[in-house]
């Protein structure tokens, strides 16, 4: 591969990060312009070369009939144990035992392992309290689970966001070893 | 109408008055951070409510501010109390496994 | 009544969902037991109780431009809020703020006490090396 080809595919590896972040400015402006498209793009341009992160290794996959589903379990997901916390909080018995639970992860994606762990964190009742990225191990530690079976049903939980993540944006391996 | 907004603005600060006295309590410096992370994310929503009574979008800007900084103060002390943890880590491993934590620890209480 | 009264009656109700999950919230605050717990109840209003506010103020306002206006605010919240909760369990692990006897699996323990013991030659890999409060937590006690 000769350097140019090398240079053009990390700038196509990162422009779904850069239309992101002009999309962000101009939300933050709050107005479409061509002053606000240009000067985003460059403020998008001088902050990935200012803070250089490793580029994100993105599969080339994306499914929007998946990212609908997704969403729509997300924020189904949300609501549900964001009211069954706060019950839990206000009933006179309070809450049980909580368990530190190990999920084992199909995906050895960086990306897709970071997607679930921020899916798993946002939603009240489950807390990625620690990562073994080497493994794919989540340590999620779950509110009142008063048996095995809620021990059980966490993980599986987990692993079903783990298994719509990868349908949205996993690489064709991981779409394999998910469904299989 | 004003029944409605009345019961708002009490829920809100029973909230945030709980919140404040677990900040207050204790017992270790995580849990007034976290207690102060409800106090601040209270004050956002607050915020964004008196948008609605007032009926104006001026603040949004505040709470934008205070959704991107939250953050960094609890960032800030849970890494400070980690990296205080490993100028001891042996002790402590085996304390904490020796005592079996009947009581809370207050070894973090500042 | 006209779609006007409908749409503010529809916000105050998302107030009023959003300032019941922060009383909710400070209420877990005051009666759960330890630090993981606690982080529990706070993610109640940071993510759903910012989203009920936030469509209560773009339904009073009945513009697309506040919409967009306070997406943003949602967008950060959902980033930043992870990152914090993660780093205040894991501080209240590390520092044993936490209820061992109230936890029914403790799938971490045993796997920090297996590194511990079989590892006594190796370093320990369990943990990301280039982490040295990781590193040395995981680490038998020499």
């Amino acid at each position: 591969m000769t350097q140019d080809a090398r240079v053009r595919q990390r700038l196509w590896q990162q422009l779904p990060l850069l239309v992101g972040l002009v999309v962000l400015w101009m939300l933050l402006w709050g107005s479409l312009s061509l002053l606000n498209l240009v000067t985003g793009i460059l403020v998008a341009l001088l902050v990935t070369r200012v803070f250089f992160l490793p580029p994100v290794e993105l599969s080339g996959r994306f499914n929007i009939f998946w990212l609908a589903l997704f969403l729509a379990k997300f924020f189904g997901d949300l609501v549900f144990a964001s009211f069954q916390v706060a019950y839990q909080a206000l009933r006179p018995s309070g809450i049980s035992q909580s368990s530190l639970i190990a999920v084992q992860l199909v995906t050895r994606s960086d990306f897709v392992l970071t997607l679930t762990s921020i899916a798993l964190s946002l939603v009240p009742g489950s807390l990625v309290v620690e990562v073994d990225r080497e493994r794919s191990i989540l340590y999620l530690h779950a509110l009142n689970t008063r048996n095995l079976d809620d021990v059980d049903a966490v993980r599986a939980q987990a692993l079903r966001v783990e298994y719509l993540i990868v349908r949205v944006l996993g690489s064709k391996e991981d779409v394999k070893a998910v469904t299989s | 109408m004003t029944v409605l907004y009345f019961v708002v603005g009490l829920l809100f600060s029973v909230g945030a008055l709980l919140a404040l006295y677990r900040v207050v309590a204790g017992p270790s410096i995580l849990d007034r951070m976290i207690a102060s992370d409800v106090l601040l994310t209270t004050l956002m929503l607050i915020v964004g409510a008196e948008m609605v009574y007032n009926e104006h979008t001026r603040t949004i800007p505040v709470m934008l501010v205070l959704a991107a900084t939250a953050m960094f103060a609890t960032v800030a002390v849970a890494r400070y109390v980690s990296k205080q943890d490993t100028s001891a880590p042996e002790e402590r491993l085996n304390e904490s496994d020796e005592q079996q934590l009947g009581e809370s620890p207050v070894e973090t209480t500042t | 009544m006209s779609t006007d009264d409908i749409l503010t009656l529809i916000a105050g109700i998302f107030l009023l969902l959003g300032a019941f999950l922060s009383l909710a919230a400070g209420v877990g605050l005051v009666r759960f037991h330890d630090v993981p717990s606690r982080l529990h109840a706070a993610t109640k209003p940071q993510i759903l109780g910012l989203l009920f506010v936030l469509t209560a103020i773009a339904l009073e306002a009945q513009s697309w431009s506040t919409l967009l206006a306070v997406a943003p605010v949602l967008v950060f919240q959902m980033l930043t809020a992870p990152i914090s909760a993660h780093m205040v369990a894991r501080a209240g692990y590390r520092t044993g703020n936490l209820r061992k006897d109230e936890l029914l699996v403790d799938d971490l323990g045993e796997a920090i006490d297996r590194v511990t013991r079989t590892e006594d030659d190796a370093v320990g890999d369990m943990v990301d090396p280039d982490d040295p409060a990781a590193a040395s937590s995981a680490r038998p006690p020499s």
